[in-house]
């Protein structure tokens, strides 16, 4: 981050303007070797307390990659995490290492998959705003970008 | 299309499987639905509406009954606004029909978490806090699973049951929707329940 975003950045958060009307431009974030497109969210219900992003990953590269962390202003503790259905039972798990993107391949961070997992929110993401996240990952570095919030019901599948 | 190949003569075997031990005095279906018939079970549980609800109160109306949290991203969320918004399209048919959601998280969901967290859908929906005490009775009364998952900042996630009980105006299993079942089906299964079918 250059000095005039770290400075506009820390004006934004201490005017408590965490969130911003999504840009015009197209949602898609070149990073060395990787493409990530579309991070977006959904408004949580009121007292929620937990957000999930989700986006996708493509790595053009001959080398795998790996999402190891994500930050963000919008809470205190943002994980990777996977929920899965076995059966009638939903399980929802960390992703141990961070999440892997082999090269030459796409992977979707979507609904009832892999994602992002905002927890402890300070703010809860509201609909129709963006909110801004620091991507790190182990080759392509540290990434920065900006999850558009959609309705609480929506699917994007 | 191997593996749909392989799928349809899996399930012409489980045919053939259940026939023969029909057959020879078995019924694993009929098992099953007398085990199945006997899920729920009698409960007075803290009420986002204030005090606390009885169950025997219910008599003579069909409820549905699901389990979760509110730190759940996902199921919870997206099973709550599909049943507001079936229960606003069945209208009038619905309108003594009542939908609880049960915190499996008594820990961090008090009533006035989950009061709020109800609020945001259909008024329909109402809130029900076990004690820690009186979760596992309730969660074995149902055949729900629940269990804490712990995460890398020393809080938790929770694995759970992702079914929607519906139960008959006597209190009774009716049957189940399943997370994400197609929109025609759990449609269906409610007019049934709420013509006391």
């Amino acid at each position: 981050m250059n000095r005039f975003a770290e400075i506009a950045f820390a004006a934004a958060l201490s005017l408590g303007a965490i969130f911003s009307l999504p840009s015009a431009e197209a949602h898609e974030i070149k990073a060395g070797n990787l493409v990530i497109s579309h991070p977006w969210s959904r408004q949580s219900p009121m007292a929620a307390n937990v957000a999930a992003g989700f986006m996708t990953i493509t790595n053009a590269g001959s080398e795998e990659d790996r999402l190891l962390k994500v930050e963000s202003p919008i809470s205190v503790v943002v994980q990777l995490h996977d929920m899965k259905m076995e059966g009638d039972v939903m399980k929802m798990a960390e992703v141990p290492g961070g999440i892997v993107i082999p090269a030459g391949a796409t992977v979707e961070l979507k609904p009832r998959s892999l994602h992002v997992m905002f927890m402890e929110l300070k703010e809860a993401p509201e609909e129709g705003r963006v909110f801004p996240a620091t991507l790190t990952f182990e080759k392509a570095g540290r990434v920065e970008v900006e999850f558009e919030v959609l309705a609480p019901n929506a699917h994007m599948n | 299309m191997k593996i749909l190949r392989i799928l349809a003569w899996a399930m012409v075997a489980a045919v053939i499987g259940l026939v023969g031990l029909s057959w020879l005095g078995f019924n694993p279906l009929k098992e099953r639905a007398a085990a199945i018939a006997d899920i729920g079970g009698p409960f007075t549980l803290a009420s986002t509406r204030g005090g606390s609800l009885e169950s025997k109160t219910l008599a003579g109306r069909p409820f549905a009954i699901f389990f979760g949290f509110t730190h759940c991203p996902e199921v919870c969320p997206t099973t709550l606004y599909d049943m507001s918004s079936m229960v606003e399209k069945l209208g009038d048919e619905a309108k003594d029909f009542r939908v609880f959601f049960v915190t499996v998280d008594p820990e961090r969901d008090t009533v006035d978490t989950l009061k709020d967290y109800v609020s945001n859908f259909d008024p329909r929906i109402e809130g029900l806090v076990p004690t820690p005490e009186q979760l596992p009775k309730l969660a074995s009364d149902f055949r729900i699973y629940y269990a804490k998952v712990p995460t890398s900042d020393g809080s938790y996630t929770m694995d759970h049951t992702a079914l929607v009980f519906l139960m008959d105006r006597d209190g009774r299993f009716a049957g189940t929707i399943a997370f994400e079942e197609a929109a025609e089906m759990r449609e269906a299964k409610l007019r049934k329940l709420l013509a006391g079918g």
